[in-house]
């Protein structure tokens, strides 16, 4: 069917338009326009300094690290995240009794809002009254995170992906339950095993979830997970676990320097965006729809 | 039986306001105060509050300390800023950059017509938060600094002496080595590491934590606690820590826990973290002075100050002025210092205070108490010792807990980290040069 004139089909995207408008532009315009300065907090003076901002970030070899650091912890976020969630969607998928309670229960975290996330895997991870970390130190395991850059940034990961365990688990099973049962019973008949049924038919039919679910925990990973590294180790031992959009925070809204602040997420606007389009680019054309 | 007392007051407050808010007008206090704290501040407002009848103090609190100054701020840009603003002591230099955004003190009291003496604080007190031409910008409110918190039960089962003399780094020095040899696990953790074991530490023995009267006197400031002294101290820490006689807990307070369960022997922290130890330590514990190196000239001079004040935001009417004129006399008056000082292990704020808390018997009955406020006034401050100042420096302590992790870490010695932490510093203190201009 084809439209009469323009002013239907103009109001008809219009909702969208507006929304991404106010909600998308004009912040992103915002930041844009203020990463050209650098703004006094109260917002008295600002000093308009050109690309100095993005010349000083991408300058200062701790920033530049910081990309290193945020590459690694979304990697691990994103497959901590999926990974688990892909494991329990299968065996959740071939339960017959009692299929909904085990899934209403995988489903509660995340109700959970990441900073008291957060506060809770802190709390059993405590070097000195936590649970874990009393349980690790009878096997003879020295747990301090507080020093241990390595172990904080295990720690951070596993935080920030236990809730997203619950989102991709609920995406999995939906689109397990969308296969169908008839290839997967001739695959059965012709002698496959589970794995090999799995390996073979499952997974390429859950491509278009699981592409839909990486590019959604990346961004997750990028921007939604400063809560958890505020509330655990504030970036910390030293740099280790300070990724960029804790920075863009931490920078922001305690350092006041807002010109460094709006300049760093237009870097991470940037870097996400490319990421997005390299991943539609080279991975989506492995998906089978 | 509740529902109805509650409702019964309800009613009785709908039928008051009316009446007096005709006549008084608001004053809006914004505090990073919660639990007994906060109640401790409601309190001091009820009494103003009731002591006169044509102001009306209103407090709120806004979060920790980043997130009362961040709201401070946004409302500020929006035009809606409270009367009273509290900002901790790292936020002084961004407060006095905002020329505009705030009224000074002493040009409040002056305006106002309210006797107003900036000689009745305490000099290391009032230094802080005062210009180098003497002129009082915002109202010293809470301020702590810190002292050595003893575990005695701790030194008695290593064997040694509770009573050992401890004024010097170097008696702690060997008294850790004691204390390892008699089986004990935890030598010693901080809190607050920058502020203790290296602003404090610089002033305490008068040398520059930065230059230009460590940012007293201008913005084009650069960090200079890179020095002998400093390097020497947390090369010994680093040592300790290597050793295993020094635990660090985290950037903030955390290693308070450790002490207050009994598994360090010696914790350095505010002399306001008094009221949590002696409301949780289940051994007798002591406090002392913070120690110093006995080799270095000059030592010890003070020590510096920690906590907040209140500024006095722009943009308000003539008469409300007056009434925060009034309100911040209640807040100084000795009474309400002394009381407060008291409860909470913060410092109080005048020298009358002082003497009223001592006139009350409360040091003798408290012993350990009056140790933060020696400390402080044991000598007139020096340009070293009156305070810090600088910019961006809620980042600047970022940067020199990470470097410290790295010394404690074992990942680099002292010198190299504080070179590090000085540089990078400098790089944030250039910055806020060029927004102060």
């Amino acid at each position: 069917m084809t439209f009469k004139g323009w002013i239907l089909p103009l109001l008809l995207i219009a909702p969208q338009v507006l929304i991404s408008a106010v909600f998308f532009f004009y912040p992103a315009g915002q930041a844009i326009w203020q990463s050209l300065f650098i703004p006094d907090p109260f917002g008295l003076s600002m000093q308009w300094v050109g690309l100095g901002n993005f010349e000083y970030l991408l300058g200062n070899k701790y920033y530049l690290a910081s990309f290193w650091t945020t590459a690694v912890f979304s990697t691990l976020v994103t497959v901590t995240s999926m990974v688990p969630a892909l494991f329990l969607a299968v065996i959740a998928d071939r339960l017959i009794k009692g299929a909904g309670t085990y899934r209403t229960l995988l489903i509660w975290p995340y109700a959970v809002a990441p900073a008291v996330a957060g506060v809770l895997w802190l709390f059993m991870f405590n070097t000195r009254v936590g649970i874990v970390s009393w349980y690790l130190g009878l096997l003879g395991y020295d747990w301090n995170h507080v020093l241990d850059g390595t172990q904080a940034m295990g720690l951070v990961v596993v935080a920030s992906s236990w809730g997203r365990i619950s989102y991709n688990f609920l995406f999995f099973y939906a689109a397990l339950q969308s296969v169908p049962k008839s290839v997967i019973e001739a695959a059965a008949i012709d002698g496959a095993r589970f794995w090999r049924r799995f390996w073979t038919i499952v997974l390429p039919l859950l491509s278009p979830t699981t592409f839909f679910l990486l590019v959604v925990n990346i961004i997750y990973a990028f921007f939604e997970t400063f809560g958890v590294i505020h509330t655990i180790t504030g970036g910390g031992p030293q740099q280790a676990t300070t990724i960029l959009v804790y920075k863009v925070y931490a920078d922001g809204f305690v350092g006041q320097d807002l010109g460094s602040s709006a300049a760093q997420s237009v870097i991470l606007l940037v870097v996400v965006g490319l990421l997005t389009v390299l991943q539609f680019k080279f991975v989506e054309k492995r998906v089978h729809y | 039986m509740k529902s109805i007392v509650m409702g019964a007051v309800a009613m009785a407050t709908t039928a008051l306001v009316p009446l007096s808010a005709a006549a008084q007008t608001e004053i809006e206090l914004w505090h990073a105060f919660s639990g007994r704290l906060a109640e401790l501040v409601d309190a001091q407002v009820a009494d103003f509050n009731a002591s006169q009848s044509d102001y009306s103090v209103v407090a709120t609190s806004k979060g920790n300390y980043s997130e009362t100054l961040n709201a401070g701020i946004a409302a500020f840009r929006a035009g809606e800023q409270p009367d009273i603003l509290m900002v901790f002591e790292v936020g002084t230099a961004t407060m006095m950059a905002a020329k505009g955004a705030t009224k000074p003190v002493f040009e409040l009291m002056a305006d106002a017509g309210v006797d107003f003496d900036p000689d009745a604080y305490i000099g290391a007190v009032k230094g802080y938060y005062t210009t180098t031409d003497g002129q009082m910008l915002s109202l010293p409110f809470n301020s702590s600094t810190p002292v050595l918190y003893v575990n005695r039960d701790a030194f008695t089962k290593a064997g040694l002496d509770p009573d050992m003399d401890l004024s010097t780094w170097q008696n702690v020095d060997a008294a850790l080595s004691q204390l390892q040899d008699g089986g004990q696990d935890c030598g010693i953790t901080t809190a607050w590491q920058s502020w203790v074991q290296l602003e404090n530490l610089s002033a305490y023995h008068n040398v520059p934590f930065a230059t230009q009267e460590n940012g007293f006197a201008g913005f084009d400031t650069e960090l200079a606690f890179n020095g002998p002294l400093q390097v020497k101290h947390i090369d010994m820490m680093g040592q300790w820590a290597k050793d295993g006689k020094f635990l660090y807990a985290g950037r903030r307070n955390e290693g308070g826990a450790n002490f207050r369960a009994g598994d360090c022997a010696l914790f350095t922290e505010s002399s306001a973290g008094y009221a949590g130890v002696k409301a949780e330590a289940q051994f007798d514990f002591d406090i002392r002075a913070l120690p110093y190196y006995a080799d270095a000239e000059g030592a010890p001079q003070n020590t510096i100050i920690g906590g907040a004040s209140l500024w006095v935001m722009a943009g308000q009417t003539d008469e409300e002025y007056v009434g925060v004129a009034q309100f911040l006399n209640y807040l100084s008056s000795p009474e309400v210092q002394a009381q407060w000082h008291q409860d909470t292990g913060y410092l109080p704020i005048t020298t009358a205070a002082a003497d009223l808390t001592r006139e009350q018997g409360f040091y003798d009955e408290n012993p350990g108490t009056d140790v933060a406020v020696v400390q402080m006034t044991m000598n007139a401050p020096t340009a070293n010792s009156k305070g810090i100042r600088l910019g961006s420096f809620d980042q600047i302590r970022t940067v020199i807990d990470e470097e410290l992790e790295a010394v404690w870490a074992g990942d680099k010695d002292a010198q190299a980290a504080l070179d590090s932490a000085v540089s990078r510093g400098n790089e944030l203190l250039r910055r806020f040069e060029q927004t102060a201009r």
